[in-house]
């Protein structure tokens, strides 16, 4: 009975690693979905771009309280994964504090920067709940963000919250145990703050003070592995997301939109009827994008990256102004839809049963795609690196090309480009009035 | 003022080579208010007697609003055309007031085999300066409070944000920034074809919305440097009806006044 605790620990641990990474799978798979692109060349230069902007946060500046309590919240997720090192093998050994023999004096400068770590956490998570629930950053509130996606965001403050203290509590008991000589409770220095919460558990017995010590380090390490199983269904896939987002992002001009070189034979065919040409490439089945199979990976692993943090909204002049487009709802759409067609994938055995449903229309009105004006300021306020004008555009194609169903004037627009070479009714004969003038 | 102006086509007749390409556009071609800009530009290159042409009668439309409205395939049959019409010719360096077709030209044409050396007229403008060719007075516009609007396709796009400033700077205006300015800077409402269509219900225009901005730091002129921006920032201010007050001219166009006796 001794090893019981070990035991229940490593089934726990063996069944979260497992639900962990078949979602991980699921998603990949999922990512999978979409059109190949190369985006494996230049790694140098990506590794550099994933190195500042994900682990460097290098496009968070712009508001620097809030970058700063982000980097906090985030050096803080790194550097615990540390002292989760130590509490697995605690748990898988039966041990306590395995480490601390072995590091001496330097375990104790750890475990201090820990919780000075996590106290900074608490104040920086208390500062995100401010702002989301008492100053209302009207950002956090847009259609889109009614229902889970507040939830989620509030659920997250709330689990760091709950970490955070379970870790200091967790310290206290330790200490006061320490003190007490009881063994196997190592002796470490004094830890910088949870020796303040020393005084609610002191007038506890010993036997009460080693129950509630195992029950906070229990819960730590149970609350860790359901936030791991979390991150599936939360904003919060980020954390792990941004890196690749970052590596894979776009390194040419954000003004270069994608030239679709399969037509370009065909349009040579037109353009010199009866002269020879060889065509080499096949035209796409379907121009444009109606739905999550048509986007290419890029943008699915967007989807899946999206923090919902609404910097894109913000500055699009479109939603500023009130239109129904917001660049971050079209992400999140894209997630949703996606989500939608995994299930129904797991459902049917990895057969994709036609739900009669797309991206385009059931999710994403044309309304909202013609509203953009292109102007980039989604693609440059995104912290990790997203692009939703990619969408947007690809799904305009499909609009245009496959349907006719541009605006009307932007019909008439293109039938002049197509008669006169140019966007208006005037003769190409008139292009040099100018000179004259 | 007579502009001394020769089309590629007479030249090459001739056997005549030119340094540079002047990519006028269809702005600059057609719009009343942009062909100032483009007589303005080529007065500038008139008076320091660079050697350029224009393409004329045979420049169409770069496909940039077709594609951003969906359609590749008028995009790619614009490109093509105009790809064959410049090669024909051998050019290897254009220059533009317009920067769509700097950015369609620069960045999109290369994959359809076009491969140019392209500059923005604000960046030529500025070369040449750097290169001593062109002086600036700064006589007219001294002290004169002038604050500049990023055109999305010159700065986001292609992350040209100085040059424009260094011209107004060099004419010695009081350059004053917007509180979102360069990568930050708010559209004009344009671009993305947005230009030859009603916008989508909303409850403001997003040039009342820009021209605002730009009104919050109390211009005496708003400097522009693509034809579409001039176009949405006049219309803002007449909306805003400061028009008499405040005026809308492209970097090109302060240049060219500048110069004026
Ligand atoms: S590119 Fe489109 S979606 Fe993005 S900010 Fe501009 S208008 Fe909004
Ligand atoms: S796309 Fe980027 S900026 Fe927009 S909500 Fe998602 S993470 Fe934030």
């Amino acid at each position: 009975m001794a090893y019981l605790p070990n035991l229940l620990f490593l089934s726990l641990l063996i069944v979260s690693l497992y639900i962990f990474f078949r979602n991980l799978k699921k998603i990949k798979r999922n990512i999978g979905l979409g059109r190949y692109v190369n985006r494996n060349n230049n790694s140098n230069a990506r590794l550099k771009n994933m190195l500042r902007v994900a682990f460097g946060q290098s496009k968070m500046g712009s508001r620097p309280v809030a970058a700063i309590l982000h980097f906090i919240v985030y050096v803080g997720f790194i550097l615990i994964n540390i002292e989760l090192l130590e509490i697995i093998l605690d748990g898988i050994l039966g041990r306590h504090r395995i480490f601390a023999p072995f590091l001496g004096v330097i375990y104790d400068y750890l475990i201090s920067i820990f919780e000075i770590l996590a106290f900074l956490v608490l104040i920086a998570v208390f500062f995100f709940w401010t702002r989301r629930n008492v100053v209302r950053l009207k950002r956090f509130f847009s259609p889109e963000t009614i229902g889970w996606p507040t939830l989620d965001a509030n659920n997250i403050i709330y689990f760091e919250v709950v970490l955070m203290f379970l870790f200091l509590f967790m310290n206290a008991t330790d200490m006061l145990l320490q003190d007490a000589n009881v063994d196997s409770y190592v002796k470490t220095g004094i830890f910088p703050i949870s020796q303040f919460l020393k005084p609610l558990f002191i007038d506890l017995s010993i036997d009460n003070l080693i129950f509630f010590e195992r029950v906070f380090w229990w819960l730590h390490i149970t609350g860790i592995l359901i936030f791991l199983n979390y991150l599936y269904y939360s904003k919060h896939l980020h954390i792990l997301l941004a890196f690749p987002n970052t590596y894979y992002a776009n390194l040419e001009s954000n003004g270069k939109f994608d030239v679709d070189s399969s037509i370009k034979d065909e349009v040579q065919l037109i353009l010199n009827p009866g002269k020879e040409i060889n065509v080499e490439t096949t035209p796409p089945d379907k121009f444009g994008a109606t739905d999550i199979f048509d986007l290419n990976w890029i943008q699915l692993m967007n989807a899946y990256s999206c923090t919902e943090c609404g910097r894109c909204s913000n500055v699009c002049p479109a939603n500023l102004t009130g239109k129904k487009l917001s660049p971050r709802a079209i992400m999140m759409k894209t997630r949703d839809r996606l989500e939608e067609v995994s299930k129904n994938l797991d459902k049917n055995n990895g057969n994709f049963i036609n739900d009669n449903k797309q991206l385009l229309n059931d999710y994403i009105s044309p309304e909202e795609l013609w509203a953009c004006t292109s102007c980039n300021a989604c693609v440059e306020e995104c912290p990790i690196e997203i692009n939703p004008l990619s969408i947007i555009m690809d799904m305009r194609k499909y609009l245009t090309l496959e349907k006719s169903a541009a605006p009307a004037e932007l019909n008439l627009m293109m039938n002049n480009i197509e008669n006169n070479g140019a966007p208006w009714p005037f003769s190409n004969q008139d292009r040099l009035e100018w000179v004259e003038e | 003022m007579k502009l001394n102006v020769h089309t590629l086509s007479d030249l090459n007749a001739e056997g005549k080579k030119v340094d540079i390409v002047f990519w006028v556009g269809c702005s600059g071609s057609f719009d009343d208010r942009a062909k100032k800009i483009t007589r303005a530009f080529v007065k500038i290159l008139n008076q320091i007697k660079i050697n350029f042409a224009v393409l004329g009668t045979e420049e169409t439309c770069t496909g940039d609003p077709a594609k951003r409205a969906g359609n590749e395939f008028l995009f790619q049959m614009q490109a093509l055309q105009n790809i064959g019409n410049l090669d024909k010719y051998g050019v290897k360096k254009i220059v533009t007031t317009c920067p769509h077709c700097f950015n369609t030209l620069k960045n999109e044409y290369p994959e359809l085999g076009g491969n140019y050396k392209v500059f923005h007229h604000t960046q030529y403008l500025k070369d040449l300066i750097d290169q001593g060719l062109l002086t600036l007075s700064g006589k007219k516009y001294k002290g004169k409070k002038i604050t500049f609007h990023d055109p999305c396709y010159l700065g986001r796009a292609n992350k040209v944000y100085e040059a424009p400033r260094e011209l107004i700077k060099k004419l010695s205006g009081d350059l004053v920034e917007m509180k979102s300015c360069k990568s930050k800077a708010l559209c004009c409402g344009a671009g993305g074809a947005q230009m030859f269509k009603d916008a989508e219900k909303g409850n403001k225009e997003i040039n009342i919305e820009r021209t605002e901005q730009a009104l919050e730091v109390k211009p005496e002129i708003i400097a522009a440097a693509c034809p579409f921006c001039n176009t949405m920032m006049s219309d803002g201010i007449k909306n805003k009806e400061v028009d008499r007050k405040i005026k809308i001219y492209d970097v090109a166009e302060l240049i060219a006044n500048a110069k004026d006796p």
